[in-house]
């Protein structure tokens, strides 16, 4: 009996541990856990383009992350693309004329959401929206626009 | 030339019998499995033998698996100033594809073999005929719960063999290579998905549970009552285990992230 009861034991330890595992693949390996929503305070900031920016890319000051973006979806009304962020509690000392760019990390890297402060005396809170922004680099049309500028300068030669 | 004709359709058919046995077997085992009902026990037993006495292998070889991921992995990977992926690539690998295939193959060479083997006795030493002659249905007694116990044990095992090398490739890759801790993690979790890559690895270990211990008892329940089939039927369980879960990997990829 004392040796059927260890194997039961060990039998619940054995798929426990299992179970253990599953979770530990759905939560800390993949986004299972990205769905329930962070703490933090929301920002928003319209772009004429997002480039390849995506939801949970990292939002930035001075190189250093403070949140994360939360939310891209697309406004018919401006034809501009509204991307929500949600920012550590312990940054609110942002100021509301703060520049948001987003930047590419490396040349193949991610891209992500660089903020440059301001010198205004009010801060942003929870479901503001910073005004000044500039959109991702695309680099077909950066490309373009330096041919046409060659081709310009050549011209006038 | 008419002999080796002979010969071909001999094996032939020989082949096609040895799959309708196959099959006739998966059924009777089915039909006898809402009999465990009855007795949880004798599918403890087996769950014990399959899954909890395969944990150590399972947990040290995912344990390697990962820390050598971690390293090849870093090589390459450091080479384009993308060390911050490593996470990505050693929790994909793992997950999508040595996870389920690495611990099908162990269960196979540990549990899988022990089962035809013991199945193989069984029945050279008469006890499945005894047990007929006692009016106690041998598939059912002694089939049935081997085979659920290898089907549930399959997945619980593939789930840690990758939780556990995950946990080696951070070891290596943070700890001794000096990848960020951070990028190790997020990375990972912004690129693995739960639906896409964790469910279909989940399922791909189910089917290999369900074909290995399916192959094993078959090998065992159909060898040549002798000491020599026996042997033969347990290499025969491990060579034929290897190539279906290869065979069937491939396929179910194919399915799954083909697009």
């Amino acid at each position: 009996m004392a040796r059927s009861h260890l194997v039961e034991v060990l039998v619940g330890v054995f798929m426990a541990l299992g179970f253990v595992a599953l979770f530990f693949l759905a939560m800390r390996v993949s986004n299972l856990s990205a769905a329930a929503g962070g703490e933090g305070y929301l920002l928003s900031a319209r772009f004429d383009n997002v480039g390849s920016l995506k939801v949970r890319s990292p939002v930035s000051i001075a190189g250093v992350r403070i949140g994360r973006v939360e939310s891209i979806r697309f406004d018919q009304e401006t034809y501009q693309a509204v991307v929500g962020m949600r920012i550590d509690p312990q940054f609110d000392r942002l100021p509301t004329d703060t520049f948001a760019n987003i930047y590419t990390a490396g040349l193949l890297g991610e891209q992500y959401i660089g903020l440059d402060p301001g010198g205004d005396v009010d801060y942003l809170g929870d479901g503001d929206q910073v005004e000044f922004t500039q959109s991702a680099l695309v680099l077909e049309k950066m490309i373009s626009q330096l041919l046409f500028s060659m081709a310009e300068g050549g011209g006038d030669r | 030339m008419l002999n080796a004709i002979a010969r071909l359709g001999h094996t032939g058919m020989a082949t096609l019998a040895s799959l309708g046995r196959a099959h006739l077997l998966l059924g009777a085992m089915l039909i006898g499995l809402p009999a465990l009902t009855l007795r949880p026990r004798l599918l403890m037993q087996q769950v014990y033998f399959i899954g909890v006495l395969s944990t150590l292998i399972v947990v040290v070889s995912g344990l390697f698996v990962g820390m050598v991921l971690g390293l090849q992995g870093y090589y390459v990977l450091s080479q384009f100033r993308a060390a911050e992926s490593l996470g990505v690539m050693v929790a994909a690998s793992l997950v999508r594809e040595l996870g389920p295939v690495v611990t099908a193959l162990l269960v196979a060479g540990r549990a899988g073999s022990a089962l035809t083997a013991e199945i193989g006795l069984m029945k050279a030493t008469e006890q499945l005929s005894g047990l007929e002659m006692m009016a106690v249905d041998p598939v059912r007694r002694v089939l049935s719960p081997r085979f659920l116990g290898g089907f549930i044990a399959m997945p619980l095992l593939a789930a840690m063999f990758s939780a556990v090398g995950v946990l080696g490739g951070w070891f290596v890759g943070v700890g001794l290579l000096g990848v960020d801790d951070g990028a190790y993690w997020t990375q990972m979790q912004a690129k693995l998905d739960f639906g896409e890559d964790i469910v279909n690895g989940v399922i791909k270990s189910l089917v290999f549970g369900f074909v290995v211990t399916w192959i094993a008892l078959y090998e065992g329940y159909d060898a040549t009552p002798t000491s020599a089939g026996v042997s033969r039927a347990t290499t025969r369980t491990v060579v034929h285990s290897a190539l279906a879960v290869l065979g069937l990997d491939f396929i179910l990829t194919a399915l799954m992230f083909g697009d």
